[in-house]
């Protein structure tokens, strides 16, 4: 599966269209990494657990989307683009989407 | 008792200003150092790749880094709301911030073997505090992202003049 930000795969051609792809995933920041990063919010500078936590539930979000995408048949996602929300208290919707495409 | 607690804040204000502050030049001086060492991996936010650049593979390359502003800045620029205008200790932060991401999009470019990143875009969001009563942790996330590609080398310096 290529993953791409881009409108077309550079150096491919587009065949063919299947439509709009997501993956998403809703993260908790984790109990023992909270009581880290509250003592780093006293110093300031870079909440290293909350770094990695959102790091893997967005790789978690491209890996659903890159199975809906192969599900479909196609071979590559083109204009991906990425979506934060804080949802809840502590709790944070890391979304991916894209369009689902054949490459060759 | 009631002096302990008095004492507490300024205290906490005096001590987050100064480690801060240090964390501050520290990494600063990291950033000029590993931006130095980048330069291999040019980042560039066209979206489409020139004609004339032959591309072999394309990948998603990822960099992100939360963070927080220490306590005393973050009292600082509670004082500064009341009257308006620039919060200029915010921008420090947010720009630190920025260039780390930046690089560390360029290392995961460099390390799979890429020399060039194009559409590169930067999102920046807030965290939602872990505590509803508006205390707790708070953060913010700034994410950069893009595309790399393996661009043969001679053709790249004759476009962007990039010396690498």
């Amino acid at each position: 599966m290529i993953i791409s930000n881009t409108q077309e795969i550079p150096g491919k051609t587009i065949i063919e269209f299947f439509g709009v792809v997501s993956g998403s995933t809703v993260r908790a920041k984790h109990i023992g990494r909270d009581i880290g990063a509250a003592l780093k919010n006293v110093v300031g500078g870079e909440l290293k657990g909350y770094t990695e936590l959102l790091s893997e539930a967005r790789g978690e979000a491209i890996r659903r989307m890159s199975r809906q995408a192969e599900e479909q048949g196609a071979n590559a996602i083109v204009n991906v683009r990425f979506a934060t929300s804080s949802v809840a208290q502590g709790a944070a919707e890391l979304f991916a989407y894209g369009t689902a495409v054949r490459v060759e | 008792m009631d002096i302990i607690s008095l004492l507490v804040a300024p205290v906490m204000l005096f001590g987050a200003w100064l480690t801060g502050s240090v964390l501050e030049r520290r990494h600063l001086r990291n950033l000029l150092l590993l931006e130095s060492g980048s330069r291999d991996v040019l980042a560039l936010t066209i979206e489409d790749v020139p004609a004339e650049w032959t591309v072999g593979s394309c990948e998603l390359v990822i960099g992100n880094v939360v963070i927080s502003q220490d306590y005393f800045k973050r009292f600082a620029a509670g004082l500064k709301g009341l009257v308006g205008g620039r919060i200029g200790v915010y921008e420090p932060l947010l720009e630190r911030a920025r260039r780390e991401a930046l690089l560390r999009m360029k290392g995961v470019a460099h390390a799979r073997g890429y020399n060039t990143v194009i559409n590169v875009r930067i999102e920046t969001s807030p965290l939602a505090r872990s505590r509803g009563d508006g205390k707790g942790t708070a953060g913010v996330e700034i994410m950069a992202f893009g595309t790399a590609i393996e661009v043969d080398y001679a053709t790249r310096l004759r476009m962007t003049g990039a010396t690498g």
